[in-house]
């Protein structure tokens, strides 16, 4: 079966249609989980698995926000690996290198699907040689609330590291050994998992305002560390040097104000990475120089944003993970830095916060001629990543701009067609590379604005010419057509297959 | 650009410079030389498209075993400008009857332009020759040098270059030829970088050199004509057509006179602007 972007789709999912069609569709809840009379403490991990009866077949959620620092996750798989369990059900909102682990029981067949929203390291490797024994499901940052309290994603036990729990229950990311600042990915799978298991390093008397709700608790567990601090946050984050990333931070930045976004009660989200950094730290300059202030950016938090909040340049902040020491220490200082859950950042059927979004700054492994966007698979068709948030904001931001070299590592950017859709073309209007901006032509509001801007501005088709002419016509990914794992839209519907590399 | 890095090379004409300098000299070791050489002359040779900007290649100097086989290698249609390490007059004229042999021997229709570096006390004392010197269009001070020369040391402020800025940018204007000022060295201080390009600026440079693309910018927005400038200079320009009408020369603008300096001070703003593209014109 095709979807409308005539991409296959696996026999028993739905097709995309488009990414306004969920708006035809009823919001489906389960019903959130019993609340506890209070929570029951473990002694190990193993006594976990004893008392809860974890058994083959059955499916474990986890949150990410302990990222290449986590220990829970891979405490959790040395517990199957040990007890031999087969067929197991793994959800981590993401897999980073450090979870190598799952990928010696993805081989044995211990683990034999997975649900999650990015992955890379070993665990992507497996999957993309074909050894996860079923598709690989990845879900984005508002998919997957949706899926959890729809009960397309029905999680038995929710494994979830808190960094403080207090003597009710409650839960929070803000202090610890372990802080890592908001948890909003772990709210859907608290509040609906049939049972909630918290694995702390840092038990406390009562937090106030808990991001995480005690009454959702049946167990507590207390380990010596739920991670590694050196890996939970990256350090400090910052803007990029490199004068490419510059030059289309620079005309990023111009084109924003040129379309008129820079301006007051604005709303914005960018990534972590250097560029994005660099085009916020634009946008900075230009708000200061207009005498401009927004009223918020949202999503994954650096401290670039916690510096415009503290500056007055910024109403509030709503932060769904923190990405750096500085966002830590500032949610747990600033009223007006809010943490939220992921249902709440980007889950379509919600009140989301992506939807009031001026414009996003995102990147691209690959875009297409339709403006479709890949950042699942590199070009050989190898998993490196996933849609994380890509597709949610590229959906709700009035204007989605991404940003990135026209050529990477020898490979142009631009394709005639992606390897992997993960972001339909519909929901993307701007390409800034250090050779050219592109405008979707569906965006003719966006080309009026711009018909007298100074800006390199050309087609994509144009782009991807001058592309060729550095690189010459790259080959096709060396793929197989067995399919390994399918990206879902963030309605629950497939926009894409992923298949085994060669 | 160093001239033996092939990312550096590859993503040289994105950054809005007037030109770029492909360097064999100083930027490459005497153990990469024959790489850079080779590295350059391919890079050009498969550059399909036009560059946005002038192409000028770094040789070595005259006074070193390398700059004939970097000519031999470099030289071509792609290229705009030699730029010549420690000028002097002498190997100027050297320099100009090696082109002229090359250009012959290759059948060129271009006519390579010169850019020497006044990085030597003995050319600053040369300057006035040097601008008049064939094929030379501009003239680069290189002030790292030359504080060495000298035997003294380089300062951000640069008082003790304040000689040969001063000299330099008499010579060219004289011979209306480009100035280019020496780099500023600290390419984390873009606040210095401006105030150096201001100070290059007012004592008549039309131009400064990079020795990185991040300073581009700075570098641009000191050296084109300001909004305001383009602005006064765009009435002028339409004040002087409707006074010509009147058969006027002289008349007042804004309370002050225009008279053939200031329209002319006008033109010259105008005429950057529009190489910039600065102007705002309505498209369809």
């Amino acid at each position: 079966m095709k979807n409308a972007l005539n991409r296959y789709v696996p026999e028993g999912y739905v097709p995309f249609e488009s990414a306004s069609a969920y708006k035809n569709k009823e919001r489906k809840l389960i019903a959130p989980k019993k609340t506890s009379e209070g929570y029951e403490t473990l002694g190990s991990i193993s006594d976990m698995f004893d008392r809860l009866q974890i058994k083959d077949g059955m499916t474990l959620s986890f949150h990410h926000h302990l990222r290449n620092g986590d220990f829970v996750l891979n405490m959790v798989c040395e517990e199957i690996k040990r007890r031999g369990l087969k067929n197991m059900k793994l959800a981590p909102s993401s897999v980073f290198p450090g979870n190598a682990i799952l990928a010696e029981l993805i081989e044995n067949e211990n683990v034999t699907k997975l649900y999650t929203d990015y992955v890379n390291g070993p665990v992507a490797d497996a999957i993309c040689a074909g050894k996860l024994k079923e598709l690989c499901e990845m879900h984005t940052h508002g998919g997957r609330p949706m899926a959890i309290e729809s009960g397309a994603l029905h999680i038995d036990v929710a494994v979830l590291g808190v960094p403080a729990v207090d003597k009710k229950g409650n839960g929070s990311g803000f202090s610890g050994q372990s802080a890592c600042g908001s948890l909003g990915y772990a709210v859907s799978d608290l509040t609906y998992a049939d049972k909630v298991v918290f694995v702390t390093d840092n038990i406390v008397d009562r937090i106030d305002n808990p991001q995480l709700d005690g009454k959702y608790v049946d167990y507590v567990l207390k380990v010596p560390a739920i991670g590694d601090p050196s890996g939970i946050v990256s350090g400090t984050t910052k803007i990029t040097k490199d004068p490419v990333g510059l030059k289309i931070a620079r005309n990023a930045a111009q084109l924003l104000d040129e379309i008129g976004l820079i301006k007051d009660g604005m709303s914005m989200q960018t990534g972590a990475g250097g560029t994005s950094l660099a085009v916020a730290y634009y946008v900075r300059n230009r708000m200061l120089e207009k005498g401009v202030k927004g009223s918020f950016a949202s999503g994954g938090i650096t401290g670039y944003f916690t510096d415009m909040l503290e500056e007055g340049l910024l109403d509030e902040l709503y932060d769904v993970q923190c990405f750096d020491l500085k966002a830590v220490q500032s949610i747990g200082r600033n009223a007006a830095h809010h943490a939220m859950s992921g249902s709440k950042y980007a889950n379509p059927f919600d009140d989301n916060v992506v939807d009031k979004l001026d414009f996003v700054i995102l990147g691209a492994t690959e875009i297409d001629l339709d403006f479709n966007v890949n950042v699942t698979t590199d070009s050989h068709g190898k998993i490196m990543g996933g849609s994380g948030g890509h597709s949610d904001t590229a959906h709700g931001a009035k204007v989605t701009v991404i940003t990135t070299n026209l050529v990477k590592s020898r490979m142009p950017i631009i394709k005639e067609h992606v390897t992997t859709v993960t972001t339909p073309g519909e929901d993307v209007d701007v390409l800034v590379t250090e050779r050219g901006i592109a405008i979707n032509p569906r965006r003719t509001d966006l080309l009026e604005k711009l018909r007298n801007s100074r800006l390199p501005i050309c087609t994509i088709e144009e782009l991807l010419e001058t592309a060729y002419g550095i690189t010459g016509r790259p080959e096709k990914p060396a793929v197989t057509d067995v399919p390994v794992g399918v990206v879902v839209y963030r309605d629950g519907t497939v926009i894409d297959t992923i298949y085994k590399t060669k | 650009m160093p001239g033996n890095n092939p990312a550096m090379l590859q993503n040289s004409d994105v950054f809005d410079c007037d030109a770029v300098i492909y360097d064999l000299e100083d930027a490459v070791s005497v153990t990469e030389k024959d790489a850079a050489r080779t590295l350059v002359a391919q890079f050009l040779s498969a550059m399909k498209k036009q560059p946005p900007m002038e192409i000028v290649v770094r040789i070595n100097g005259l006074d070193t075993e390398y700059w004939e086989k970097d000519l031999e290698a470099v030289v071509s249609d792609k290229i705009d400008s030699i730029m010549l390490p420690k000028a002097q007059v002498r190997y100027l004229k050297q320099l100009d009857e090696a082109l002229s042999e090359i250009e012959r021997k290759k059948g060129m229709k271009k006519h390579v332009a010169v850019l020497p570096i006044i990085e030597l006390a003995a050319s600053v004392m040369e300057i006035d020759d040097i601008v008049k010197a064939p094929r030379v269009n501009g003239v680069l001070l290189g002030a790292e040098d030359l504080s060495s020369d000298l035997e003294v040391a380089r300062t951000k402020k640069g008082n003790e270059i304040l000689y040969p800025r001063m000299k330099l940018a008499y010579a060219c204007a004289a011979y209306k030829i480009d100035s280019i000022d020496t780099p500023f060295t600290d390419t984390n201080d873009n606040e210095g970088l401006a105030d150096d390009c201001a100070f290059a600026a007012n004592l008549g440079f039309t131009s400064k050199a990079a020795i990185h693309p991040n300073q581009v910018p700075v570098i641009n927005s000191v050296f084109v004509p300001t909004a305001k400038n383009i602005e006064w200079a765009l009435r002028v320009e339409e004040a002087t057509r409707i006074n010509a009408e009147k058969g006027l020369g002289v008349f007042s603008l804004d309370g002050k006179m225009v008279d053939k300096p200031v329209m002319e001070r006008a033109r010259k703003i105008l005429v950057k602007a529009r190489k910039y593209n600065l102007i705002q014109e309505d498209k369809q």
